[in-house]
C-alpha cells in the first residue's frame, strides 16, 4: 500500500464522516463547518486526480465563498440546537430508508456494468491551468461568457428578492 | 485506483446528500444536502475525465461550480425573506403558498 492508497482512504474516510456530520448533526453552525471540511476532502482527491485547477477553484468558491454566505445568513438568524425544527422519526426513518434502498440499487446495477477502468493520475496533464484555459477559451468560450450573464441576472435577483419592501 | 472506488465514494454522498434533503426541515440544511450532492457528481465527473483522459467534463465541472454560486446567491435571498416574513425556516411552515 502506497501513500496515494493511504491518502485515497483516508480523504474517503474524512469526506464520508464529514456528509454524515452535516446531515445528523443538530446546530447548523456545526453543518456548516462539517460541510467545509467535505469540500476540503474532496479537494484533497481532485489534487490525488492531478486536477490541481479545479481543487483550487473548490477550495476559493464552495469553501470559501459559499460556505461564508451559508454562516453568515445562519448567524444573521441567529439558529442554534434549540430552534431546530425536528421531523418525527417515521420521516426520518423514511428518509434513511430511502436513500438506502437508492444505494443498494444503484450499487448493484454498477457491480454488473464490468467497468474496468484503473485511473494513473500521474499519466496524464488535462487538469493543469494550462492545458484547461486552453479548452476553455477555444471550445467552450461562447458558454463561458454566457455565464457572465447567468451571473448578473443571479445578482440582479438576489438583490430585488431581498429588499426591504416589495411594493 | 480502480474507478469503482470513486464511483461508490460519490455514491455514498449522493445517498448523503439525499437522506438529508429528506430527514431535515430547515430549509438552509436542505440546500446544504444539495450543496452536497453537486460535489458528488463533480467528483465522478473528474475521476472519468482522468479514466478518458478528456477534458471536456473538468470544463463541465468548472460550470457546475458557476450555476451552483449563481444558485447558492438567489436561494439564500430567498431563505432570507422568508425568515423576514414568516421568522422561521421551517419547510413545513411554506407549504401554503398564499402569504
Amino acid at each position: 500500500m502506497d501513500i496515494l492508497q493511504i491518502l485515497f482512504w483516508v480523504l474517503t474516510i474524512m469526506a464520508i464522516g464529514c456528509a454524515l456530520g452535516v446531515v445528523l448533526s443538530r446546530n447548523p453552525v456545526n453543518s456548516v463547518i462539517f460541510l467545509i471540511l467535505t469540500f476540503f476532502a474532496i479537494s484533497g482527491h481532485y489534487l490525488l486526480l492531478n486536477a490541481q485547477f479545479l481543487a483550487i477553484v473548490n477550495i476559493i468558491v464552495y469553501a470559501g465563498a459559499i460556505m461564508v454566505l451559508f454562516l453568515f445568513v445562519i448567524m444573521l438568524m441567529n439558529m442554534n440546537a434549540d430552534t431546530e425544527p425536528q421531523k418525527s422519526w417515521l420521516v426520518q426513518l423514511a428518509g434513511v430508508v430511502s436513500g438506502g434502498t437508492l444505494f443498494l440499487v444503484i450499487i448493484a446495477a454498477i457491480s454488473k456494468a464490468n467497468l474496468l477502468g484503473v485511473i494513473q493520475p500521474e499519466t496524464t496533464n488535462i487538469g493543469l491551468i494550462k492545458v484547461l484555459g486552453q479548452v476553455l477559451y477555444k471550445e467552450y468560450v461562447l458558454p463561458f461568457e454566457i455565464s457572465s450573464v447567468l451571473f448578473l441576472s443571479a445578482m440582479i435577483g438576489a438583490i430585488v428578492i431581498g429588499k426591504k419592501d416589495m411594493e | 485506483m480502480p474507478i469503482q472506488y470513486y464511483l461508490f465514494l460519490s455514491l455514498a454522498l449522493f445517498c448523503i446528500g439525499i437522506m438529508g434533503a429528506l430527514m431535515r426541515r430547515n430549509a438552509i440544511i436542505i440546500f446544504m444536502s444539495i450543496e452536497l450532492m453537486l460535489n458528488a457528481v463533480n467528483l465522478l465527473m473528474v475521476a472519468f475525465s482522468k479514466m478518458y483522459n478528456d477534458s471536456a467534463a473538468q470544463i463541465f465541472v468548472f460550470f457546475i461550480m458557476v450555476v451552483a454560486a449563481a444558485e447558492v446567491a438567489v436561494g439564500l435571498a430567498i431563505i432570507v425573506m422568508m425568515y423576514r416574513k414568516v421568522h422561521s425556516v421551517d419547510v413545513n411552515i411554506l407549504n401554503r403558498l398564499k402569504h
